[in-house]
């Protein structure tokens, strides 16, 4: 389906864009979606049209499509009445639009006449070669392009999460973590009525994108249960794929008759059909972001063995507990590990996994652990707790009224430092051995600005605001790449 | 429409199936279900069959634990005797007497939205309250099938329990593969349940079987 991927491209990567009913109220949609569009930087060409030719945010608009030049636009913004579309699109495609989006309500979710529009709508853009997003959808956002074409915030952070959601909503949630975790989004789409393509068409083209690395997606109604299964399942085997479905817990409407009939309910059968196709099914929205975050720039265990990294007591047992409850395994020290890790600590160390440093001895010894420990062949993931606290005790002194005499500005700097260097030794020996090392304190969300956190931020990885939290995505990885490894696949290159 | 097909026509529909279901036999009289009962081994179970008899359980037509002839010839005749003209032409099934602490229920179903799946589950009486289900779709592949078997929550269920084996996985597995093939090749098949799969000696015995059929297909199996 390539020509559908090169409407894809039109999409995401317009050259130029045509905003249909920009609007001079602020409230309407038409004056958002432009504000949108010129305030998170899109380069390209842009063309508004306004029926009485009103200056909207100081910009000249046009009475009409027919006069934007030939060529020089190739995606449509449409935020007119939906009765005023269908010759909107016949202009564009004139113009040499190739992808439409369509914000505009009052089509297949309203009543007959809305789903008559609707379905007039998809013939003449099949007929006349446009994608059509939309109707009744929030938008786009596609951080290669610097396009924020949305009639809602936010814009996120760039990076190479692909979202797809059936409803606008969930992508604005799934955003929203994206900027409070600095961990960045490649495309993302509502695609509202999914009128002409939906959900999968996007995954599909997001598997083909170099811009992104996981796909995550929100849906609701699955039409056609089996097809949705099986094109699913063969972009999975090519990209991690996270899915979180809404309307899990609404019975099955099966007549059953059978006894298996009425056990095998909507959401056994669902939940089926993702282990079976390597699909990371989540529960919740924050899961959902925590998997496909997780996912982003570190590899994916090679097997379950983890330990559990402190650098002060309390955190790890806890921990432990919650890892025994999933697929991973807290795995046992094995002696030359614990031989090494006794010449770096002092005797009050745990001296077992969950490995509590006790606070450590040397300024070095929380890095020389992390190393001894990562680097280790009987230790597939590591989960690192305890970062932070330093540069949270730094933090109050900074803006205590002794600051900064006392030898407090000297100390602060050097609790930053220290706390900077754990977190980027955590991500130097991961990228180093090809393991996940997964980094939780709530300071992720605490303070962000937390030397740790920032320098996580920076690093472009996840730092997940509680262990059970990393413990949850850290098992959802595991048995995806067991999920894989069975099946005879390679792992994902990151 | 769909009907449900008596357990005798539904052994016969999953005969090439391989399914592990008990030796058993179907008789006219109480007194060929003695001598059937001694061929089998006793102690046995007498269950009334009819075309037309799907749930039989709820109507007292099934009788456990007969120990000798004399019970065997007894349960028979009642169970004869029971039977309404609306059953129509009756048999009894005389199969041999399992007990096993551990059930399991293994199905397969015609979902409206995702087409053929396979079920395992914990079976028995509290097997909806408890509702340790695994569902796939159909066809499964052999690691499929394993995995379901691994994704119960019930896993102390299968190891070793109150002194027996360890259930067979790879006997498991079998049904499942099994179940999936009969559901992909008969378009017909609109349900199969396994209801009890019994654990006896680790392996799992299907005690009873009722596949449910679309009218319509159906018509040429007939």
């Amino acid at each position: 389906m390539s020509w559908r991927n090169d409407q894809f491209s039109a999409l995401f990567d317009p050259a130029g864009i045509i905003v249909a009913g920009a609007s001079t109220h602020p409230g309407k949609f038409g004056f958002v979606v432009l504000h949108n569009i010129i305030s998170c930087g899109y380069q390209g060409n842009l063309y508004a049209t306004n029926r009485e030719g009103s200056e909207v945010l100081g910009r000249e608009t046009l009475r009409s499509i027919s006069e934007v030049p030939d060529g020089s636009a190739d995606l449509l913004f449409v935020c007119t009445p939906a009765a005023t579309n269908v010759e909107l699109l016949k202009e564009a495609a004139a113009k040499g639009v190739r992808a439409a989006f369509i914000a505009s309500a009052g089509y297949g979710e309203s009543d007959a006449e809305g789903m008559r529009r609707q379905d007039e709508l998809v013939a003449l853009a099949d007929e006349l070669g446009i994608l059509i997003l939309g109707p009744n959808g929030q938008g786009l956002v596609s951080t290669p392009s610097s396009l924020c074409a949305q009639i809602v915030a936010p814009y996120p952070p760039a990076g190479s999460i692909g979202i797809a959601s059936q409803s606008g909503n969930f992508v604005s949630s799934f955003m929203n973590l994206s900027r409070q975790s600095g961990v960045g989004v490649s495309r993302a789409v509502s695609v509202g009525n999914a009128a002409q393509v939906g959900v999968l068409d996007a995954l599909e083209f997001f598997a083909e994108d170099p811009h992104t690395s996981v796909g995550l997606i929100y849906v609701e109604g699955i039409p056609d249960g089996r097809e949705f299964a099986e094109r699913l399942g063969a972009v999975a085997r090519r990209m991690p794929v996270v899915v979180l479905k809404g309307g899990t817990t609404a019975s099955g409407a099966q007549a059953a008759a059978s006894h298996t009939g009425s056990l095998a309910t909507d959401d056994k059968v669902f939940d089926g059909l993702c282990a079976q196709f390597g699909i990371v099914r989540a529960t919740t929205l924050t899961e959902a972001f925590d998997c496909a975050a997780a996912i982003v720039g570190q590899p994916l265990p090679r097997g379950p063995r983890t330990a559990v990294v402190t650098t002060v007591g309390g955190w790890g047992v806890v921990t432990a507990d919650a890892l025994s409850q999933t697929s991973l395994e807290l795995v046992p020290l094995p002696d030359d590990l614990r031989d090494t890790l006794d010449s770096l600590l002092p005797p009050r160390w745990s001296r077992s996994n969950p490995i509590d440093m006790a606070g450590g001895e040397t300024k070095d010894t929380v890095p020389e652990v992390l190393r001894a420990v990562v680097g280790h062949p009987d230790v597939d993931a590591v989960i690192m707790l305890g970062v932070g606290i330093q540069s949270n005790q730094g933090a109050l002194e900074r803006n205590g009224p002794f600051y900064p005499e006392h030898g407090l500005e000297r100390i602060v700097a050097f609790h930053d430092r220290q706390d900077r260097r754990y977190v980027e030794t955590a991500v130097e020996v991961s990228v180093e051995f090809g393991k996940p090392v997964l980094v939780a304190t709530e300071l992720a969300i605490a303070d962000p600005a937390n030397a740790a956190v920032a320098a996580m931020r920076e690093a472009g990885r996840f730092c997940f605001p509680s262990a059970d939290r990393a413990v949850i995505a850290l098992d959802q990885l595991n048995r995806l790449q067991s999920w894989r490894e069975r099946r005879g696949l390679p792992p994902f290159s990151s | 429409m769909t009907t449900t097909l008596s357990e005798a026509q539904s052994k016969l529909l999953l005969q090439p199936y391989e399914l592990p279901f008990l030796q058993e036999r179907l008789v006219d009289t109480a007194l060929q279900a003695v001598t059937a009962a001694e061929e089998i081994g006793l102690p046995v179970v007498a269950k009334l069959c009819g075309d037309t008899i799907a749930h039989k359980t709820e109507r007292g037509l099934v009788k456990l634990g007969l120990r000798n002839a004399a019970d065997v010839n007894r349960a028979s005749e009642e169970l004869f005797a029971a039977a309404t003209d609306a059953d129509g032409p009756v048999q009894v099934l005389i199969a041999p007497m399992v007990s096993a602490s551990r059930e399991l229920i293994a199905g397969a179903v015609r979902d409206p939205q995702f087409g053929p799946t396979v079920l395992l589950g914990v079976g028995g009486i509290l097997a909806e309250a408890i509702s340790d289900v695994v569902v796939r779709l159909a066809p499964l592949s052999a690691i499929d099938a394993l995995e379901m078997v691994e994704s119960m929550s019930s896993q102390a269920l299968l190891g070793e329990f109150r002194g027996e084996p360890a259930v067979d996985r790879e006997a498991l597995c079998r049904v499942l593969l099994a179940l999936s093939g009969a559901i992909i090749e008969s378009e017909s098949i609109v349900s199969i349940d396994l209801n009890p799969l019994m654990i006896v000696d680790g392996l799992p015995i299907a005690v009873d079987a009722l596949v449910e059929v679309d009218e319509l297909l159906e018509e040429g199996i007939r």
